[in-house]
C-alpha cells in the first residue's frame, strides 16, 4: 500500500524535524530552527497525503471508510494533530524551542505505528458497530484534545527542566520564561479539556444510537473520565487556588500520563473499545 | 427563636463546607481515584467468581463497600452528590456577583485600571483634539461599549466587551447538574431490558437487566426477517433485523433496524445487539439406494412422519441438536429422527448436516443425509426506554458552549488616554482582561498599533 511507505517515510521527515529542533536548541542556532520548522510543515503534508492517500484505498478496497478505525491509523491522525497544533503554537507565539520537546512527541507516535510489529497497517472493513458517521466526530475530537494534552505535557517538562537547578543554564536560558511556559500551558490544557469533553460527548451520543445507553462505565469511558476529572482538578486548583508553575507541571504530567492510559492502557482490561487495540 | 437559631448554626458550616473549593478539588480526584478501582476490579460479576480470584477475605471487603458494582454504589453517588451540591452552592455564591458585572450598564470610566499587563505608549504629533473623533471611531469598531471622557489635558475613551463571557463558567457548571438530572430522570423514570425475537414470531414484553423482571410494552413487536452477512475474511459485516410495530394486530411501522440505526417507537428504543440461530422445523432429506444408487429426495417436518416415496419406509423427525457429540466429538447440527418399516421396525438415525456420509456406517439398504434444512435466526434486541436523554444532551451541548466561552472567551476592558505633550500628545493604552494575560498583551499591543496608523481620516 502507497499509504503506508508515504507515512514511513513521513516518521524520518519527523523524526528529521525533532532532531533540528533539539540541535538547535542546544546550539542556539537560528537557521537551524527555521529548518526544523519547515521539515516540520513537510512532515505534515507528508502526514496529510499519508492519511489522504489511505481514505481513497479503502474506497478502492471496497470497503470505504475514514481511516481513524483501529490503532494505526488513530497514531497517524495523533501524530498530525501533536505536529500541526505544535505548529500553529511555534507560528502565533514565536517560541521555538518549546519543538524541541513537542515534535519529538509527533515522531514517536508515527514511529510507534509505522515501525512496532504489534500494529497492524493493513485496511481492515469496518464492524458493525463502528459504522457510524460519529466515528469521525468521535474520533477527530478526542485526538484534538490527546495532541493539545501532550503539547502541554512537552510545555512541563520545559517549565521543569527550567526551573531545575542542577540544569546547565545555557540551556535554561533558551527556553521561554516561565510565565510565558505556564500561559501555554494553561491555554494547550484548556484548548485539551474543551476536545476531550466533546469528544466524550459524541462517544456518550454514539454509544446510545448504537448501544442504547449514552454512559455504561466500560473501562474506557471510565478512564477518559478520570483523564477529564484530573484535568477539571488542575483547572479549578489553578483558577480558584492559584495554582501555578512547578504544581501545575506535574500535573499536566500526571494528566498526560492518564491520557496515555486511556489510549494504550485500556486495552488491557476488557471492554467494548477493543477494536483500538488491533 | 432556638429552633431558627440552631438550625442556622448548622446551615451556615454545611454552607462553608459546600461553597469550599476545596471540597471541590478533594471530590474531583477522589472520584478519580475510586473510578480506578472499578476498571481494574471487574464490574458485575458472579460473587464465585470474585472469591475464586481474590479470596474470601477480600471478597468480604468488596463485599461491604459495594466494589463489585462500585459505580452505583451508595457511596459513589454520595459522592457525586456532594459534588452536584458543591458546584450548586459554589454557582450561588458567585453568581450574583457575575450578575452585576454583566448587567452593570455604562462602563465606568474609573472602573478601567491598568490590570498586570504593561500599558502601551506613543506620541503623536497632532494635538489630541485632532484624534478624539478617529480614535473612538477605532475603537468602536472593536467594542460594543465605548465611552469617552474629557480629561484636563485632553480625553480618555473607555471600552468593553465580552462581560456575557463571565457567564460561561456558571453555564459549564449548570450543564453539569442539568445532565446529572437527565442521569437521575432515566435513573428513577427510565428501563434497560432485552428481548429475544424469534424470525416470524412477536413479543409484547421484555425482560428487564437489573432486576430479571418481565415488562409489558403496551404494544406488540415482530421480527419478520434477521439477515448477518460476512466479509470475506470472516468479520461480521452486518447484522439486520426487520422489525414491526403491531398495535391490535395492526402494523404500524415498519423498520430495518442494523447496530447504528435503532427503532424508536412510544418511547421505548429497540437496538440491534446480538443473534442466535434457532433450530430448524423443517428439511430435506436425501436418500441414495445403496445397491441400484437411486435416489429420492423428501421433506420432512419436525415431530411427523413422512412417507418416504419410491419405498415402503417412513422416516420421523425427532429432534435436531445444535452440537451434536459424537464419540467425544462436536460434529456441529445434527439431526436425530426414525425409520420405520411397514412392520413395525424402527433403526434409529443420527444425521449429521456437516458429514453427509455418515450414514453409510449403519449399512442400511437406503443412505440417509440431510440435504437442506430451515435456518432459522432469532434476534437479540437491548431494549430501552429513557426520559432522560433530552436532558443529558441539553446538558451536553451547554458544556461544549460554556467551556469555549470560559476558556476561549474573556472579558476585557480598555482605556485610551491622550494627553497634551511638549511635542503634541502622549498616548497611553492599558486595560486588564479576566483571562489570557499573555493574549490581552499583544492585543494592546494591536490596538496601539492601529491607533498609532490612524492619520487623519485614513481609517483602516
Amino acid at each position: 500500500m502507497t499509504s503506508s511507505l508515504v507515512l514511513s517515510a513521513t516518521t524520518f521527515v519527523y523524526g528529521a524535524s525533532a532532531f533540528f529542533y533539539i540541535a538547535a536548541w542546544v546550539f542556539h542556532q537560528n537557521a537551524l530552527g527555521r529548518l526544523a520548522f519547515w521539515t516540520g510543515v513537510a512532515g505534515v503534508l507528508g502526514n496529510v497525503a499519508g492519511f489522504g492517500l489511505r481514505w481513497a484505498e479503502t474506497y478502492q478496497m471496497g470497503v470505504g471508510h475514514a481511516p481513524l478505525s483501529n490503532l494505526y491509523e488513530s497514531l497517524v491522525f495523533f501524530s498530525l494533530a501533536i505536529a500541526t497544533l505544535y505548529l500553529i503554537v511555534e507560528k502565533k507565539y514565536g517560541h521555538r524551542s518549546i519543538g524541541a520537546f513537542a515534535m519529538p512527541l509527533a515522531f514517536l507516535a508515527m514511529a510507534y505505528a509505522s515501525l512496532s510489529p504489534n500494529i497492524s497497517d493493513r485496511i481492515q472493513p469496518l464492524l458493525p458497530a463502528l459504522k457510524s458517521n460519529w466515528l469521525i466526530a468521535h474520533v477527530v475530537t478526542c485526538f484534538i484534545g490527546y495532541a493539545a494534552f501532550a503539547v502541554a505535557f512537552g510545555l512541563s517538562l520545559m517549565f521543569l527542566a527550567k526551573r531545575n537547578p542542577d540544569a546547565p543554564g545555557l540551556f535554561g536560558s533558551r527556553i521561554p520564561d516561565e510565565r510565558v511556559l505556564d500561559e501555554l500551558t494553561h491555554q494547550m490544557v484548556m484548548l485539551g479539556f474543551l476536545f476531550l469533553t466533546a469528544g466524550i460527548i459524541t462517544g456518550a451520543v454514539w454509544a446510545n444510537s448504537a448501544w442504547g445507553r449514552y454512559w455504561g462505565w466500560d473501562p474506557k469511558e471510565t478512564w477518559s473520565l478520570i483523564t477529564w476529572f484530573i484535568y477539571a482538578t488542575l483547572l479549578h486548583a489553578r483558577l480558584m487556588r492559584g495554582w501555578r508553575g512547578r504544581r501545575a507541571a506535574i500535573f499536566s504530567i500526571v494528566g498526560f500520563g492518564a491520557v496515555l492510559f486511556t489510549y494504550f492502557g485500556v486495552n488491557l482490561l476488557p471492554g467494548l473499545h477493543s477494536y483500538g487495540s488491533m | 427563636m432556638t429552633q431558627t437559631a440552631k438550625s442556622e448554626s448548622l446551615v451556615a458550616p454545611a454552607w462553608r463546607f459546600l461553597a469550599s473549593i476545596r471540597l471541590t478539588v478533594a471530590l474531583l480526584l477522589l472520584l478519580a481515584a475510586t473510578s480506578i478501582l472499578g476498571t481494574l476490579i471487574p464490574q458485575g460479576g458472579a460473587p464465585s467468581e470474585y472469591i475464586g480470584r481474590y479470596g474470601e477475605t477480600i471478597f468480604r471487603l468488596l463485599y461491604a463497600f459495594d466494589l463489585y458494582d462500585m459505580y452505583h454504589s451508595w457511596w459513589f453517588r454520595g459522592l457525586i452528590l456532594l459534588l452536584t451540591g458543591n458546584i450548586v452552592v459554589c454557582t450561588l455564591k458567585r453568581f450574583p456577583s457575575v450578575w452585576k458585572i454583566v448587567f452593570s450598564g455604562k462602563t465606568a470610566p474609573t472602573s478601567v485600571k491598568p490590570g498586570k499587563v504593561e500599558p502601551v505608549a506613543f506620541e503623536d504629533a497632532r494635538d489630541p483634539e485632532a484624534l478624539q473623533s478617529e480614535y473612538e471611531a477605532y475603537i468602536r469598531k472593536r467594542f460594543r461599549r465605548v465611552e469617552t471622557e474629557s480629561m484636563e489635558n485632553g480625553f480618555r475613551i473607555v471600552a468593553e466587551r465580552g462581560r456575557w463571557t463571565r457567564l460561561g463558567v456558571s453555564g459549564v457548571h449548570l450543564s453539569i447538574v442539568i445532565l446529572l438530572a437527565g442521569a437521575l430522570v432515566g435513573s428513577l423514570f427510565g428501563f434497560d431490558g432485552y428481548v429475544n425475537i424469534a424470525e416470524g414470531e412477536s413479543i409484547d414484553r421484555v425482560r428487564l437487566r437489573n432486576d430479571n423482571t418481565v415488562m409489558p410494552l403496551g404494544f406488540e413487536v415482530r421480527c419478520e426477517d434477521f439477515n448477518v452477512s460476512f466479509y470475506d475474511s470472516g468479520a461480521p459485516k452486518e447484522y439486520r433485523s426487520r422489525l414491526q410495530i403491531l398495535e391490535n394486530g395492526k402494523i404500524v411501522v415498519e423498520k430495518d433496524i442494523i447496530v447504528n440505526d435503532p427503532l424508536r417507537y412510544k418511547g421505548v428504543n429497540f437496538f440491534q445487539s446480538s443473534y442466535g440461530s434457532l433450530p430448524a422445523r423443517e428439511l430435506t432429506l436425501n436418500l441414495t439406494n445403496r445397491d441400484s444408487g437411486e435416489a429420492v429426495r423428501v421433506n420432512a417436518a419436525l415431530g411427523r412422519r413422512v412417507e418416504i416415496p419410491g419405498t415402503d419406509l417412513r422416516f420421523y423427525f425427532r429432534q435436531i441438536e445444535n452440537r451434536y457429540r459424537l464419540r467425544g466429538m462436536d460434529v456441529g447440527e445434527t439431526v436425530l429422527g426414525v425409520l420405520e418399516t411397514p412392520t413395525g421396525e424402527t433403526t434409529e438415525v443420527i444425521l449429521p448436516v456437516r458429514f453427509p456420509s455418515y450414514d453409510k456406517m449403519r449399512k442400511g439398504e437406503w443412505i440417509v443425509s440431510v440435504a437442506d434444512h430451515e435456518h432459522r435466526y432469532y434476534t437479540g434486541l437491548q431494549t430501552t426506554r429513557d426520559p432522560g436523554v433530552p436532558l443529558v444532551y441539553a446538558g451536553f451541548i451547554l458544556l461544549i458552549a460554556g467551556c469555549w466561552v470560559a476558556f476561549f472567551m474573556a472579558h476585557q476592558k480598555v482605556a485610551v488616554e491622550v494627553t497634551r505633550s511638549a511635542r503634541g500628545c502622549a498616548v497611553r493604552v492599558y486595560g486588564s482582561s479576566n483571562r489570557h494575560p499573555v493574549g490581552f498583551e499583544t492585543f494592546l499591543k494591536k490596538i496601539a498599533a492601529g491607533l498609532a496608523r490612524q492619520k487623519g481620516g485614513a481609517h483602516d
